[in-house]
């Protein structure tokens, strides 16, 4: 495997990583949400202050994680994963 | 009467709108890249919208603030689950479909694998999905064209339809695209309009609301109620047809082909999320303004069962010029969401079956353009006759039928032929099978179908009632399962060759930028 290869190959890898990790914090955070409805509702209806129960809160910041989730990938992928993958392609057509 | 015609003034604003657009996307579609993917060059910012406009649909503007109206906080759990979806999407799946695919998510599935059967098996799928979602969107439009403007069911279907088929024969996804930017934007503007204009009595403070709500209709608004989520099982369930139900439907996957790469795939996806995520918030917060400002009692007098909450705030709020305006924008909706439902059922029938399989590859411009509008007008008429067909029924199953069916037929066949080395053309083939008529009988045998459409109070006492309401936990796994063991059993070498090098065009998009087009 050249050089480029196994560079191709790391970002690769760490690509597929971060999108794993990402995924799992998403399916927890949501399972999390969804196992708290079914299985224990008196602890959701906890109200934290006049008008605002646990549920609605967690519901609300089940949103905001899937938004952080996304900025946090299209941050590393647009910026660092896609600067290191033309590199490495420009390197391989320069050599040829 | 006056409402009704502010409100059709509104749709007409819209309507010649949208055709001016569609008359000028029409001059610019010349090739089927313009058909089915606007060309490539819609910008990540612009396909985030458009996908926010795909995926809003009327069953989640008007359904979930009618639920949260009349139910407070289980509401949450449908708009939740219909975000989590995305995030999915733009992890695993955005970038292998932009870069390895050319019009359809079939594309993608069938890249080292033996094209007929996938392609055939893919049609299957998109199409069910397409079919089930269209009963489900034709028939809401029907009835709440008939309470928004007083207009007789069939004449409604029968307009939805037209229109809708203008937009895709001629301006193709070029006029697609904008008819569902503009429609976003509309239903954005108007929803956080009326969020202000609620939570200005509020003092800006949703919880204000909502201890409102509470103080009227009690503590049990704010809590998790019992008529979404009966059981555990149930709520996983659900949860996960939400989830990945997303991930496989095939009009919103489509729309990765109109950005040029990878890199504005994402874009898109954060977009679309940010879009569909503040318009699920606002839309919980409306529920409640709903609740507190028009009462329980005058929604459900005004029939539709819930569907008018918004509607009939947007009155409350602004008179009949605001309602107006909700309600053009509830039609809009319909609209942009059908035409994109048509388009991607017109792209499986011409790309997938028509010029992959039946012409192996070979058909002229002219020919694949031809076909694709030929396609188009017959699913538009399926969509007016099925419209038809399906009145008065009760429709509300089939928005969990279309997200079980996505995600279990065509979300695993996707997951597996992007990550999984040794997946075979009858191990794809099988597991889309498996996921399309497992979901389809699972609900027929489960209560939704046995108990609240057939009555059939004795069901749960025969030994084939499927107690769950919703078969994805079920059916999802069974379709992963299934594509994994009839691989295993005879192994496809071929397939397991071209493995590495789909790995490496799905990594090195960016190639396609440095090298020349084709």
């Amino acid at each position: 495997m050249s050089e480029v290869e196994s560079k191709l190959h790391a970002i690769a890898g760490a690509r597929f990583r971060l999108a794993i990790i990402l995924t799992i914090l998403m399916l927890v955070f949501y399972f999390g949400f969804i196992m708290l409805v079914a299985f224990d509702k008196p602890l959701l209806g906890t109200l934290l202050s006049p008008g605002l129960s646990l549920g609605i809160l967690l519901g609300a910041l089940v949103i905001v994680s899937a938004w952080v989730l996304c900025l946090i990938y299209v941050h590393w992928a647009n910026n660092h994963y896609d600067k290191v993958v033309a590199a490495a392609v420009i390197e391989a057509q320069g050599r040829k | 009467m006056s409402e009704y015609w502010l409100a059709i003034f509104f749709f007409f604003v819209f309507i010649t709108l949208t055709l001016g657009i569609t008359y000028w996307a029409a001059r610019r579609t010349k090739t089927t890249a313009h058909f089915y993917a606007a060309g490539g060059g819609i910008t990540g910012f612009q396909n985030g919208l458009a996908l926010a406009g795909d995926y809003m649909s009327a069953a989640s503007f008007l359904g979930i603030a009618g639920l949260v109206a009349l139910n407070g906080f289980d509401g949450l759990i449908y708009s939740t689950g219909w975000l989590v979806g995305w995030p999915i999407i733009l992890f695993l799946i955005a970038e292998p479909l932009r870069n390895l695919g050319k019009y359809t998510f079939a594309d993608v599935v069938a890249y080292r694998l033996k094209q007929g059967p996938v392609r055939i098996a893919a049609v299957i799928g998109t199409l069910v999905v397409v079919l089930t979602y269209l009963i489900g969107q034709m028939v809401g439009a029907g009835t709440l064209i008939k309470l928004l403007f007083g207009l007789d069911y069939v004449v409604a279907i029968l307009i939805v339809g037209v229109v809708m088929m203008t937009y895709v024969l001629f301006g193709g996804m070029i006029a697609t695209t904008w008819v569902q930017i503009i429609k976003a934007g509309l239903l954005l503007s108007g929803a956080i309009l009326m969020t202000i204009l609620v939570l200005v009595q509020f003092g800006f403070n949703p919880t204000h609301l909502f201890a409102k709500a509470a103080e009227l209709n009690g503590q049990q608004v704010l809590e998790p109620g019992t008529k979404i989520v009966t059981g555990a099982w149930d709520a996983l369930s659900l949860g996960l047809a939400l989830m990945f139900g997303t991930a496989g439907l095939p009009h919103i996957l489509m729309r990765f082909y109109t950005v040029p790469d990878a890199t504005q795939a994402r874009k898109s996806v954060l977009w679309a999320t940010i879009w569909i995520g503040l318009f699920y918030l606002i839309t919980f917060v409306l529920g409640f303004g709903a609740m507190v400002l028009v009462g329980k009692q005058g929604i459900l007098a005004s029939g539709g069962g819930g569907n008018m909450a918004a509607p009939l705030l947007a009155k409350a709020l602004g008179g009949p010029l605001l309602f107006g305006f909700i309600c053009a924008v509830a039609f809009a909706t319909i609209l942009a969401v059908v035409a994109g439902l048509t388009l991607s059922g017109a792209a499986a029938l011409s790309h997938d079956l028509w010029v992959s399989t039946i012409k192996g590859g070979h058909a002229s411009e002219e020919e694949q353009l031809k076909v694709a509008r030929i396609a188009s007008v017959i699913l538009g008429i399926c969509a007016v006759l099925l419209g038809i067909v399906f009145q008065g029924q009760n429709i509300a199953y089939m928005v969990g039928l279309t997200f079980s069916i996505a995600a279990s037929c065509n979300f695993p066949a996707l997951m597996l032929a992007i990550f999984w080395k040794r997946l075979t053309t009858a191990g794809a083939v099988a597991s889309i099978v498996f996921g399309a008529v497992g979901t389809v009988v699972l609900i027929y045998l489960g209560p939704t179908v046995q108990l609240d459409l057939l009555k059939n109070a004795d069901a749960p006492n025969h030994w084939w009632f499927f107690p769950l309401k919703n078969p994805c936990l079920f059916t999802m796994t069974g379709a992963f399962i299934v594509g994994i063991v009839v691989s295993l059993l005879k192994p496809e070498p071929s397939s397991e060759d071209g493995f590495a090098e789909m790995e490496r065009r799905a990594t090195l998009g960016v190639i396609s930028k440095a090298a020349p087009a084709e």
